[in-house]
Formats: structure tokens, sequence, C-alpha cells
């Protein structure tokens, strides 16, 4: 069967099928470079674009920076946090009159030596009392116990202010990430060709691998946290965007057709009746884009976002299994505090109805409840 | 009473090719025919007729029949493909975006199967949602919808959540939602379907207290004959997107538009659905007056039942004279039997079936005194059996 097959490389058996390989080849394979492109299109970004790439460059800096500082300082964190509920709550009016009092208190001096000292210069633990104290309230008592016991192993690696860059960063580009995906999720759920047109581009971001984010962010931002933000917030994005447009889908027929007969807006529709349903999705899509963006931070640790990842290098670099260890276990405990205290927000409770004064809280708050 | 909401030459057609789908029906093509051919779906075609104002509006027909379709672009939730509706002799079809929302405010509210409530919403927050997208101010959407709760009984249960109550109940902050905005039409589609029967039955006396009170147009959708019958002044039957017959329920079973109609009242309880008027014949038993006859010529006149009845000069009903009782009677009023009970003719058949069995006369059916006709058991058996033929 060998015997008689020709020799492919014998040049005078050449065919008119080689021939049009050649041609093949030549005229249309070899001008498809796609590398070429890509990189070209990122030098015409750098040359052209600079302006708008200070411009994310200076929004996201200033977000990592905010957060950072609340967690530092985590009395100004819970003053942020009562300002932000009274703001939902009852308006904005109300809100900033308690930011005004709240700022007026802590310039003023009211508080006692004590809680200036708190408030500037915070030992380590009282953002890890808060959290504690936020894992009891939304999970359990256990589970606060649960989160005692890491965090205070995390402080016993000495990984407390690695921990903390890790955390920042984790938060500011899920925030990130979800001020541009929850619109992008809601647009596609609105309009057919939307999400034709966007549900390539969220799979294509999340098969490739994370790594080529780091490319080009380290091209455009350099190294340091604001790339590494960056490249995060890109990876973490789609789950928010899918699981806010699958979740506003899935609203049933008659609950629009509800709001659509009691005569709403496109607009109240939105707010009233899909955005309230669609909550428990929504919210599996932040509990999703919180896990991808805190194992992204780690692997940003290589454009020199820092953090615990930093510590996983280092322990690479340097073949120091323990070192790498300490990082990794840090990492998994906060992934399990990020992960379960974020998912109780989109759970319904079994106890009252939790889960409803919740969805009030975001979407009705500004009217008192009747009587 | 005028025509609140007109329809007319209505077509809704699902699918990229409606005018292609319209060409095919007007060669008289069926439903089925047209999806095969054009991939269409003919939701509603070639409705025209009006319901008029205050009228318990009944749609029935089977699943898929295009009910909810119709119902649907009464508020416009469906677009009519060809065709035009006109409320209050306003045409929706024209409408504006803006004109339709308005018109959904203030002037339709609908009630739906699965109650379509919004969980994390109070029941008194979810009976106000057509006054708080209306702008309306706290106090007063407070003040309305509270109302409307206790209108359908569940004002003590304002502050709880919907999924704390049963679904009975959340029907009832369906009905109160829908209450709230006090709409002049009321659009129920298959709105007590999915609670169990005793629960349904509540309701449905429920909306008719309601009508009482206060009557408002109500188209209502069913596929549950007896619930059409129940609170339906008129009844429209729907058979693949066709309406094929209106009429009141009795008009219907009496003279079904043909076999599909036929076979929804097959097995239905027609002793329910006719009162002693609508089945008394006038003739059956001869009619004197006091002054027509003596004794002997009324011998002479007494029908098969071997009765006859005494009117009055004005046509009150005085009684029964028979053979017996003229036998030795000098004139018409010595052989008068007075005491024979009467039927009053707004009287349910299944009412007076028992009566039937053991009166040895026919029933005598009055309506305010006066005198409506007879019936004998054999009128009752006929009509019973009716529709089971
Ligand atoms: N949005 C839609 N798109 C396509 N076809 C539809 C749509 N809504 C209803 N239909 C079709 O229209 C017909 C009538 O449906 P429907 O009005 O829901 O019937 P009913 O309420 O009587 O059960 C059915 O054949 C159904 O499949
Ligand atoms: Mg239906």
């Amino acid at each position: 069967m060998t015997q008689d097959e020709p020799d492919l490389q014998d040049h005078e058996t050449i065919g008119p099928l080689e021939t049009l390989a050649d041609w093949f080849s030549e005229t249309v394979l070899e001008p498809i470079t796609i590398g070429d492109w890509i990189a070209d299109g990122v030098d015409w970004i750098g040359d052209n674009l600079q302006g708008l790439l200070d411009g994310i460059e200076a929004v996201i800096r200033a977000l990592v920076d905010a957060t950072e500082f609340l967690l530092l300082y985590p009395l100004w964190l819970t003053a942020f946090l009562i300002a932000a509920g009274v703001w939902m709550r009852f308006g904005v009016k109300a809100g900033a009159i308690t930011t005004g009092v709240l700022a007026a208190a802590f310039g003023l001096g009211l508080f006692s030596e004590t809680v200036q000292a708190l408030l500037w210069f915070p030992p380590p633990w009282v953002l890890a009392v808060l959290i504690v104290l936020g894992g009891i309230w939304r999970v359990g008592w256990r589970f606060g116990l649960f989160a005692a016991i890491a965090l205070l192993l995390i402080f016993s690696m000495d990984l407390w202010p690695e921990t903390i860059r890790t955390l920042s960063l984790v938060v500011a580009s899920s925030i990130a990430a979800l001020i541009i995906g929850m619109p992008v999720g809601i647009a596609m759920a609105r309009n057919d060709t939307v999400e034709m047109l966007v549900r390539p581009v969220l799979d294509l971001m999340q098969t490739m691998p994370p790594f080529v984010y780091l490319i080009p962010a380290a091209i455009f931002f350099g190294l340091g946290t604001v790339p590494g933000a960056i490249a995060t917030l890109i990876f973490a994005m789609p789950p928010a965007v899918r699981l806010t447009n699958l979740g506003i889908r899935q609203v049933s027929r008659e609950h629009v057709e509800a709001g659509q007969a009691f005569g709403c807006t496109p607009r109240q529709l939105l707010f009233k009746v899909q955005l309230p349903l669609a909550m428990p999705s929504i919210m599996a899509g932040i509990n999703q884009t919180i896990m991808l963006a805190l194992s992204m931070v780690v692997i940003a640790s290589m454009i020199g976002a820092g953090g615990l990842g930093g510590t996983v290098l280092t322990g690479i670099q340097r073949l120091q299994v323990g070192v790498g260890f300490e990082g990794g276990l840090a990492v998994v405990f906060l992934a399990i505090l990020l992960d379960r205290i974020s998912q109780s927000f989109g759970q319904r409770r079994r106890e009252g109805n939790a889960y409803g004064n919740l969805l009030r809280w975001f979407f009705s708050g500004r009217q008192k409840a009747g009587a | 009473m005028s025509d609140k909401l007109v329809v007319e030459d209505v077509y809704k057609i699902f699918g990229p090719h409606p005018h292609r789908a319209l060409e095919l029906m007007k060669e008289g093509l069926d439903k089925d025919a047209i999806f095969a051919r054009t991939g269409n779906v003919v939701g509603v075609r070639e409705a025209s007729f009006s319901i008029r104002e205050g009228e318990v509006f009944v749609i029935m027909g089977l699943s898929g029949s295009g009910k909810s379709t119709m119902v649907r672009m009464f508020n416009r939730l469906f677009e009519p493909t060809f065709g035009h509706i006109y409320v209050d002799g306003e045409d929706i079809t024209r409408m504006t975006d803006k004109q339709l929302i308005e018109l959904r405010r203030r002037d339709m509210s609908m009630v739906f199967q699965s109650f379509a409530l919004l969980p994390h919403k109070t029941v008194i927050e979810n009976a106000s949602l057509g006054l708080e997208v209306s702008g309306h101010g706290h106090a007063r959407q407070h003040e309305r919808a509270m109302q409307a709760l206790e209108a359908v009984g569940l004002g003590a249960h304002a502050n709880s959540y919907p999924d704390q109550l049963s679904g009975g109940m959340q029907q009832r902050v369906g009905l109160a939602r829908a209450l709230a905005t006090d709409p002049t039409i009321l659009l129920m589609d298959e709105a007590f379907s999915a609670l169990d029967p005793l629960i349904r039955t509540e309701m449905q006396d429920e909306l008719l207290s309601l009508q009482q009170e206060k009557s408002r147009t109500v188209v209502f959708i069913s596929h549950d004959l007896d619930e059409a019958m129940r609170i339906g002044d008129r009844i429209a039957i729907m058979q693949g997107g066709q309406v094929v017959q209106i009429g009141t329920p009795q008009e219907i079973v009496s003279n079904p538009a043909n076999d599909y109609v036929r076979s929804f009242f097959y097995g239905v309880d027609v002793s329910q659905v006719y009162s002693a008027g609508d089945i008394a014949s006038r003739d059956a038993v001869p009619q004197l007056r006091s002054g027509d006859t003596d004794a002997a010529g009324a011998r002479q006149q007494l029908g098969t039942n071997g009765c006859a009845v005494l009117l009055d000069e004005s046509g009150s009903f005085r009684g029964l004279v028979s053979a017996r009782s003229l036998s030795d009677a000098a004139d018409l009023d010595a052989a008068r039997i007075a005491d024979i009970d009467t039927v009053d003719a707004s009287t349910a058949m299944s009412d007076i079936l028992g009566r039937a069995a053991a009166s040895d006369w026919p029933l005598v059916v009055v309506e305010d005194g006066r005198f409506v006709g007879t019936l004998s058991q054999r009128d009752i058996l006929h009509t019973l059996d009716r529709t089971h033929q």
C-alpha cells in the first residue's frame, strides 16, 4: 500500500491542487495576522486615546484609594454606611443632612478622645470586629465564630495589611464591574439585538485565560494597583451582566403585564417590577463577580497589584512553600468570608421576611410603610 | 345601556407575515392550516362585538382559543394586528404611548390568573401599585388602597406580605389592586381559575356583590362554564381565535350556534340556567275567567291535565278548577280550588323539581301575582332532556 504512494516532496508531481493550496496560503492565510492586528490596535489606543486612558486611570485609582481608606479607617466606613443607608431609605435630603452631621461631628472633634483615636489611628482589629459582627448578622453566630478564627489566623500569619490590600482591590473592582455590568445586563434584557451582540463578547471574556488581560492593562496603565483593578474588573464583569439579563428575562410574563396594565412607564416597570423580582438572580451574579474578582486579584499581583497574591508570588519565586501556603490560606479565608456574606443578601431568609425587607430597603424605602 | 367597549373587525396574528395570513384566512383556511403554511399563529380573527356599560361580559373557550389574546388587546398589552377597538367611543388603537399609559391608569385595570403580586411589597403597597405609578401622594394612596382592601375584606392584613396569605386572599389583593384606581373597566383573565372550587364560588359572590354596590364593566375570561353562567350577563364563546356566539346564558343554552358550543353545554346543569319563567308554557292549560262561562261550559274546556286556571279580569291568578271541583259546583267561583301553591317566575328550575314531583297539578308560575304559565312534570323533563340530545 505504501509502495505506490507518490512522493509529496517530488516537485515534478505538483498538480493543480497544490497550486491552489499555495495560492490560498499566500493570499488568504498570510495576511491574517490576528496577533499583529491586536498589537497595532493596542499601539493605536496608546498613541491616540491617552486622555481617555488617563481619565480611566484617575477614576479607578480614586475608587481603589477610597475603598482602601474606608477599610483602613473602619469608623469612616461605618459612617459612610450609615449615610448611604439613610440616603437609600429616606431620600437624598436626609442622606445629605446625615452626611453633614457626621462630617461636622468628626471634624469638630465632638467625640471623645477615644473615638478620635479610633477615627484616625484605628487598631486593625476594628475592621476585623466589624467583619465578625457582619457575619453574625447576615449568616449566624457559628459563621461569626469561624470569621473570628479565620481573621485571628490571618493576624497571626502577619498578613493583615496584604489582606486589606486584596480586599480593597476586590471591593473596588467589583463595584466598578457592577456599575458597568448591570446597565449592560439591563440593556441586554430589554433588547434582543443588544443581547445578540453582547453575548459573544461575554463568552470571549469568560473563556480568555485571565493572564491575557494583564498584558494590555500593563501596557496602558503600567504596573501597580490600577492596572490590576482594571484587569480584575474586566475579568469579573461577565456574571454580573449575564445574571442581571437572565434575572430580568425570567420575571414572569404576568408580573410584567401587571406592571404595564397598571400604567407603568418602561422606567417604572424596570424599577418597580423587573429589578426587584430579578434580585435573587442579580445577587447571585454579584456574588460570582466578587469571587471572580478575588481570584483575579491574586493573578494581578504579577503586574504588581500586591496584596495576598504578592505573598503567593514571592513564595513561588523563592520556592518558599510556607510563605506561599500562608498567602493561599489567607485567600481561602477571604474567599469564604466574601462568599457567605455576599450570598446572604440574595437568599430568602427563613425567619420573618428578611428577603422582602432587603428588597424594600432597596426599592421602596423612600416611602414609609403604611400605617 | 350604552356600549362601553366596541371591538371592530379585530385580528391578532402572531408572526412575521400577517398580511399573508390574512389572505389565507379570507380564503377560508383555519388556524392550523395557516400555521402550517406561513408560521403565523392566529390569536384572534375577525372579532366584532360590543360590551355594554356595567355588564359582566364573559369570554369563554377552550385553552388556546384566543381569550387571553383578546382581553390583552383591550388594554393594548397586545397590539391588534388589524381592526379598531373603541373605549367610550375613543379608538385606542390610535393612541400614543403616553395616552395609552393614561388610559390604563384611569380607565382600566386587570386581575391575573397567577395573581402577579409583588412579593417584596406588603399587601397595601401591592394594592397601591396603580396609584403609586400615576403619582398620587402617599396619603391618598394609602387611603384609597385601604378602602379597596376593606371592600374585599382584607383590611386587617394590610401590612402582611403576599406569601403569608392563602391563594384566595392573594387574589383578593389582586382584586383590591384593580379596584383601588376606581377603573370603569375591569379585565379579569381567568382570575379565579387557580383557586379551589369553594374559594372560587366565594370570589364569584364577592365580585357580584361588588358589582351590586357599583357596577363596572367587567370582562371576565373563563374556561369554566358554571362560572360563566353564574356571573355572566352575556357570554361570548371563542373557538380557534373566532368569536362563534354571543348571548345571554339562556340564549346560548337553548340555541347553540354549532357543535363546539353545544359540546360546552353538554352535561351542563340546565336546571341552574333556567328559571321557572323561562320554561313555563302559557297555553298548555286552558285559562278561564269568572264571567266567561258556567260550570258545564268549563267542563268542556278542560285540558289534557283535567284542569284549567282561573284568572280575574286583570290576568291575576285566582286558582284552578278541575273536573271534580266543577261537577257539583254552581259556577266557576264555587268550583275554584284556591289553595294552590304558586312559583315565582324568577325561581331557578333546580329549586322547583321537588315541588313538581310532589304536585298533582301542573305548577303555576306567576310574576307579581300575574299569571305567567304552567309547568307540568313533562315540561320539566323535556327541558332537562334538551341538552342531552
Ligand atoms: N406572544 C405570543 N406569541 C405567539 N403566539 C401566541 C402568543 N400569545 C398567544 N399565542 C397563541 O395564540 C393563541 C391563543 O392563545 P391565548 O390567547 O393565550 O389562548 P387562551 O387564553 O384562550 O388559552 C394560541 O395558539 C397561542 O399559542
Ligand atoms: Mg389564557
